[in-house]
């Protein structure tokens, strides 16, 4: 079996995915509480039996709050942790926190280990979050240009890979649109009506050249997953599904990305997940061709063009004719030069908790039980926010 | 529809020692970029290492004021000012190589505003007596 494959995500468990303030009156260590016990109960274990939180975005619960082991410690009668610790910065470490949860278990500090994301808006939408940032010194050459939140800055990138490759708004277009065609069967999607390519075009435009559509949803709610080591987890309630590859960094030419604007051309108009990508294949044993569902993370459409080039579904610039050829629309078999993208909806239509509704589909499909399922699919790729390093990116298979 | 910085009283910054230098050259319209002291690298923003041989020791030359659009956005509204049409730009400056400077193009309808356009500085008040660094199309290289 290629791959690390010692130890599997065990149990997954959501909250309902809210509209932006429609959680308030509940606390994060609720909602965050609400997904970890529905987690634990997939997974068929005790609460009692975490003994390890692996976060990231610095254990932060979307923008403005925090979340504390001892908080879930106190409330869900866990007796003891051997493991609290989290990746930096934002939503870029989403998929690598299932990496440091690894680590916690190949070290043998901490056996069972959750990772979780809880998020509300009503302190502070993500969609003006630039804007409220505190005034600091590096900041004060950003914050005053308007950019006000994270699509802002990345329609700056948009508008640099439309200028060098000729990617056109159509290629953003399909991405909005046949995201939301996954997501019309989905129960717990906030958008299930289809978009047409007259609405999009006729979209409110915030940051040309991205409109409303290019924007991902402004949701609430909390996701956990729990991770084990491979032996424990074949004793499980629920198929084991193995953390084939998983990897968080990324490169000085990157760094701080759209908050710094320096990046060399063929970064400027990247994801700056390629270093990611290569360490996942390499790890992994396999190329992107085996690669059979991608759940990418979906903050803003021409984000996921980037990094389907990035990931290598398409050649470097090829991103815009790859997708309008109709390659990332979802199959239920897939096709040789397709790959199915975000059958779940993704952050665009279904829910967006800062990249874990992307883990969650990852899980689903290598269980075989997804509801847009890629049939007999061994490998799944999910990624972290194309953002501020580290960015990070896991590949997920099936067990025997 | 010409686009506009933001409204002087919306835009406030802070400064420390390692980048206060830019500030108040800019407070007497001068543009300047950090300039390694050793190596002579430029670096933008303000940082206290130089990244090629981490040198603290920084030099701040005054630029020409000259710049081309690398690349930009029209951003159509801000938290509390929906009406406004501004033209966030991130910009190249030819006497200061291989750094780029956040800023807004004003002046100028956004539809003209195109990537390679030549602007030239100009600086508009902010909050606390400071002169933020702007650009308009350069007319005489346009």
């Amino acid at each position: 079996m290629k791959g690390l494959r010692d130890v599997a995500i065990v149990g997954v468990g959501a909250t309902p995915y809210y509209r932006r303030g429609e959680s308030a009156g509940t606390s994060i260590t609720q909602l965050a509480g609400e997904a970890i016990l529905a987690a634990c109960a997939d997974a068929g274990i005790s609460v009692k039996e975490i003994d390890g939180f692996a976060y990231y975005s610095g254990a932060g619960a979307g923008y403005g709050d925090k979340m504390e082991s001892a908080d879930f410690m106190e409330t869900l009668g866990i007796p003891e942790v051997r493991f609290s610790a989290s990746l930096t910065s934002g939503g870029g470490g989403s998929a690598g926190a299932i990496g440091l949860a690894r680590a916690a278990i190949v070290a043998g500090d901490a056996s069972v280990v959750v990772t979780v994301m809880a998020l509300q808006q009503q302190k502070q939408r993500l969609g003006t979050v630039v804007a409220a940032k505190p005034v600091t010194p590096i900041g004060s050459f950003l914050q005053p240009s308007g950019l006000a939140g994270p699509g802002h800055l990345m329609s700056i990138l948009a508008r640099r890979h439309m200028h060098q490759y000729g990617t056109t708004r159509d290629a953003f277009a399909e991405i909005a649109i046949s995201t939301r065609e996954n997501a019309l069967n989905r129960p717990k999607a906030i958008r299930k009506t289809p978009l047409t390519r007259d609405e999009y075009f006729s979209g409110r435009m915030i940051a040309e050249p991205l409109c409303v559509y290019d924007f991902c949803l402004e949701t609430e709610g909390a996701v956990a997953v729990v991770t084990t080591s491979i032996d424990r987890a074949r004793d499980l309630r629920q198929r084991p599904v193995p953390v084939v590859a998983v990897a968080h960094g990324g490169t000085r030419d990157w760094g701080r990305a759209f908050s710094w604007y320096g990046m060399p051309d063929d970064t400027f108009t990247s994801s700056g997940h390629r270093p990611i990508a290569a360490r996942l294949y390499k790890q992994a044993g396999i190329t992107p061709q085996d690669i059979d569902v991608a759940l990418i993370y979906d903050h803003f459409t021409p984000m996921v063009l980037m990094q389907l080039e990035d990931y290598g579904f398409c050649d470097k610039g090829e991103g815009g004719p790859f997708v309008e050829s109709g390659a990332i629309r979802h199959a239920s078999r897939r096709k040789p030069g397709t790959i199915s993208v975000n059958p779940h909806g993704g952050q665009l239509s279904e829910a967006y908790v800062i990249g874990m509704t992307q883990i969650v589909e990852g899980i689903e499909q290598m269980r075989g039980a997804a509801i847009n399922q890629v049939a007999d699919a061994e490998f799944a790729l999910c990624t972290g926010g194309p953002a501020s390093l580290p960015v990070s990116g896991l590949v997920l298979g099936r067990d025997g | 529809m010409i686009a506009t910085a933001l409204p002087s009283d919306v835009v406030r910054i802070a400064t420390d020692a390692v980048t206060e230098p830019f500030w108040q050259a800019a407070k007497q319209r001068r543009l300047v970029a950090p300039k390694c002291g050793d190596c002579g690298t430029f670096r933008l923003p303000p940082t206290p290492f130089c990244p090629e041989c981490q040198s603290t020791t920084v030099d701040w030359p005054e630029l020409s004021g000259r710049a081309t659009v690398y690349s930009f956005a029209v951003v159509h509204g801000y938290p509390g000012l929906p009406e406004l049409t501004l033209v966030p730009a991130v910009v190249e400056l030819p006497d200061a190589p291989r750094v780029r400077l956040v800023t807004n193009v004003v002046g100028v309808e956004p539809e003209d505003v195109r990537i390679g356009m030549a602007l030239t500085v100009d600086f508009h008040p902010i909050t606390g007596g400071w002169l933020l660094p702007v650009f308009r199309p350069d007319a005489a290289r346009e």
